[in-house]
Order: C-alpha cells, then structure tokens, then sequence
C-alpha cells in the first residue's frame, strides 16, 4: 500500500499536504498526532469515503484513486472503486452498525449481497466471527440492547466477515467508556494473530499502540513529522513537537 | 320537516354504493402516490445534475399548480394528444401524481435524517447503491415519517369529491345527482360529510396506532 504524494483541502485548509507513506504487507502501523493532523483523513481517503486532491493512493500496486485510461491516469469513477474498494474493511469510532438489523445480519448482509454468498454461508462465516469475538451469544440481538464495546465488536466481525486484506480502525475506542476499551482491544490483538491483515489505526491508546504496531506514525500539520518502529518514537522520540505531543498525552494518561 | 328521515334512508344505500369508488380512489390514488413519492425522492437525490435538476422542476410544478386543473387536463387534454383515460383513471392517476409530491418531500425529510455513519458504514462495506437505499436507508427513513405518509392519506382523501368535476361517480357526484333528481341535497350532501369525518377519524386512529407500533420497534 502506497500513497504518492497525498493532497487533501477542505477550503483553505490543507489537511495533507504531500503525504507520502508506505505500508507493508501485514505491517500493522499506529497513526498517532493530535487533532486536526489528517490522520483519520488517511483512513477516510483508504476507504474511499473522501475524494483526494492531488496525489495517488496504490492498493496491492493498484491505484485505488485512479485508474488507468489510455495510458495515463485518470480520477476513478463509481464502478472502479466498488472493484478496489473489497480488498479494504473499516471500523468507525461510532460503530455505525445497521440499527434495524440483528447483530446476524449486520454481519451478513454484505457478504450476501456482494460477495454473493449464500444465507447459509454467510451466517456460517458470520457465527464464526462473532464467536470469535465473543458474541456468539448476541446473535439475534438488535444493536441497541449491547454496549458499546459489544457494538464494536460486532463491527470488526462485520467489517472482517468481507475478508479484506486492509483493515482500518479510526479511533475504535475513542467512544467507549473505559472500563469497555480492554475487550475491544483485545479483540484486534486476537485478529493480528488469527489473519494475515495489514492494519492501520488511528489511535489515542498509546500503551496499546507501542504493544501492538510494527511502525508508528506521528502525524503533524497534515505531514508524516516522525515515524519509526514504537520502541524508538515513545522512548527516544527525535523531533520536539513528538515530544511535547507524547508527554502531553502520557500526563493525561 | 326540515330534515326527512325517509328520504335519508332512501338515499343512503346509493351513497353505501358510492363510497367504494370513493374509497377505491383514495386507495389507489395513495398506493401510486407513495410509489411515485419514493421515486421523485430518490431520483432527487442523484449525482446527475441533470436528473436532479428535471425532478425537482417537475415536482415543483405540480405542487404549484391546482389539483383541480391537473385533473381537468389528463382527462379533457391527454386525449388531444391520443390518450384517452376514463373519468376513474384520470382522476385517480391526478391524485396520485398530484401527492406523490408532496410525499416525496416527507421522503427526503426521512432520508435526510440517517445519519452519515450509516451511508459510509455501507460504502465501507461495498454494498451497491442499490442495496445500500433498499436495506439500509430505506427500512430507516421510513418508519420515522410514517405519520407525516398518513396526513396525506387522510387529506388525499378528503379531495376525492375534486373527482365529481369529472363526473366520476364518487360520493359527491353521486349525492348531487340524487339532490337534483329530488329536489333536496340537504340530506344527500349532510350524509356525504358524515360519511368522511367517520372515516377520516377512522384513518387518524389507525394512523396514531400505526405511529406506536412503529415507535417501540424503533426502541427494541
């Protein structure tokens, strides 16, 4: 996964200015930074939900913005990025599970209606997964009668029940209250061991960032200020504004 | 005697007759209008500026213009032009098309409410505009502006007698007929009005209970 020289505007406002990272098969990569940075605007753009500017983002060496019209590139329509956009699964810090559907048939209704699988499969898959995150007895629970971090859970089942090869989380916990945080994180460390998944996340756990990731990115001004495998960005951090944003976030605790 | 008993018996098993076309009108004239609503709203809603643009043109217009004429011109203009509609079906198809507009504003206010979570959380799971608007989005705006839906049965149905100008032979033809065969429309007319405020506060009823139910599936 590749971005190549990444913009993103709202207005006047740069959110990423240039941005150029790359990320490894199965790497599992933290974004940390404060507010306002553009790391959140890094999955958002993944997951096709914003549009970019200038720049190309490459999935698998395929360009996930673009796509290739008499030999050059040219901004990907609708039908292109439904194509691309099945090797990428996303978890929301608001869960934004389907409120009028079962835990079930969140977790099946887009394998039923884009993979194309069967009922009978699809709910196989789907049990196995909640299972896996422990729900196996929510089953025909209607969203609004489980926590939040049961509603969370519920949403990686869902998002990995697509088998994506990618999978993004945006501040997965940041919604939860705290005693919730553990078992939804628990839940992603039981994934990077299960599947081959290249993860992204968009993080304010900074102690499970440093556990978890190969690499961590420190976002500043819509710009990569610093990145490098955890040990190295939260013990000896390089830069001044990675420190002062560490020690800032570590005193809160 | 100012009001003649038997005459009003007499009548009201013509009347009884008259209102199934009365209640027929309202039926399919709604049925078409929620069908058609839900179309004009969604075709509203597209990222072709073009279809947008001529929807919203043509919703605007019929809801700016009289029913009264609208129902005038499919039945005595269409024809004109080679398509001739009997008095039922012109008049029933104006209702129609005439509150399918106004339906599908009460469409857009419901779609307009889902949250952004839920079109992204579809996006991020690759479903088809399709699927996302028939699973996702529509079981959601819907049941949230059934109340508003049911207002405009209730006042779709009290224009029906706007069909007695096409002589249909609803209620309100039907008791102008009996009032100048007899020389008396007090009762014919007075049992016509009747006839609709029961069922109008039938429908109400049905519609407030329709809005309960709805509201404890919405808090499972």
């Amino acid at each position: 996964m590749r971005f190549s020289g990444v913009t993103k505007r709202y207005g006047d406002l740069t959110v990423l200015d240039n941005l150029d990272l790359d990320v490894a098969p199965q790497e599992k990569v933290a974004i940390i930074g404060p507010s306002g940075s553009g790391k959140t605007t890094v999955l958002r753009m993944l997951m096709t939900l914003e549009p970019i500017d200038e720049g190309v983002i490459y999935v698998d060496g395929k360009p996930l913005t673009h796509m290739e019209s008499n030999g050059g590139l040219v901004r990907a329509n609708e039908k292109y990025l439904r194509s691309v956009r099945g090797n990428i699964g996303m978890v929301f810090q608001h869960f934004n599970l389907f409120p009028h559907m079962t835990v079930l048939r969140n977790c099946t209704e887009a394998p039923i209606n884009v993979l194309g699988l069967s009922k009978a499969e699809a709910e196989e898959r789907a049990v196995e997964l909640l299972e896996l995150v422990g729900l196996g007895d929510k089953l025909g629970e209607y969203p609004q009668r489980l926590s939040g971090g049961q509603k969370q859970r519920v949403a990686i089942a869902r998002a990995l029940a697509m088998r994506p090869k990618v999978m993004l989380f945006d501040e997965v916990t940041s919604a939860l209250d705290p005693e919730l945080v553990g078992e939804v994180l628990n839940a992603i460390r039981m994934l990077g061991k299960q599947f081959q998944l290249t993860m992204l996340m968009v993080t304010h756990q900074m102690g499970f960032a440093k556990e978890f990731a190969d690499r961590v990115c420190f976002f500043y001004e819509g710009k990569i200020h610093e990145d490098g495998p955890p040990e190295e960005i939260f013990n000896s951090p390089k830069r001044e504004r990675t420190q002062q944003f560490l020690s800032a976030v570590l005193e809160a605790g | 005697m100012f009001w003649d008993w038997d005459y009003a018996f007499d009548v009201l098993p013509v009347l009884a007759k008259a209102s199934i076309v009365t209640i027929q009108a309202t039926l399919a004239g709604f049925i078409l209008a929620l069908v058609l609503g839900l179309v004009f709203a969604i075709m509203r809603m597209s990222r072709n500026r073009a279809v947008t643009g001529a929807t919203t043109a043509v919703v605007e217009f019929i809801r700016s213009t009289p029913l009264l004429i609208q129902i005038f011109f499919i039945y005595f203009v269409l024809p004109e032009f080679g398509i001739v509609l009997d008095a039922f079906l012109a008049g029933t198809l104006a209702l129609g098309i005439h509150y399918a507009t106004y339906c599908s504003e009460v469409y857009r206010a419901g779609i307009e409410a889902i949250p952004r979570g839920q079109w992204e959380a579809a996006t991020a799971l690759n479903l088809s505009p399709a699927t996302t608007f028939k699973d996702i989005i529509i079981p959601q705006a819907i049941p949230p502006v059934v109340p508003a839906l049911g207002n405009y049965l209730v006042a779709l149905f009290k224009e029906t007698p706007l069909l007695s100008a096409i002589a249909v032979l609803e209620l309100m033809q039907t008791a102008k007929i009996l009032g100048s065969q007899n020389f008396r429309y007090i009762e014919p007319i007075t049992l016509v009005g009747v006839f609709f405020l029961i069922f109008s506060l039938i429908a109400s009823a049905a519609i407030r209970y329709a809005e309960r139910r709805l509201s404890t599936i919405g808090k499972r």
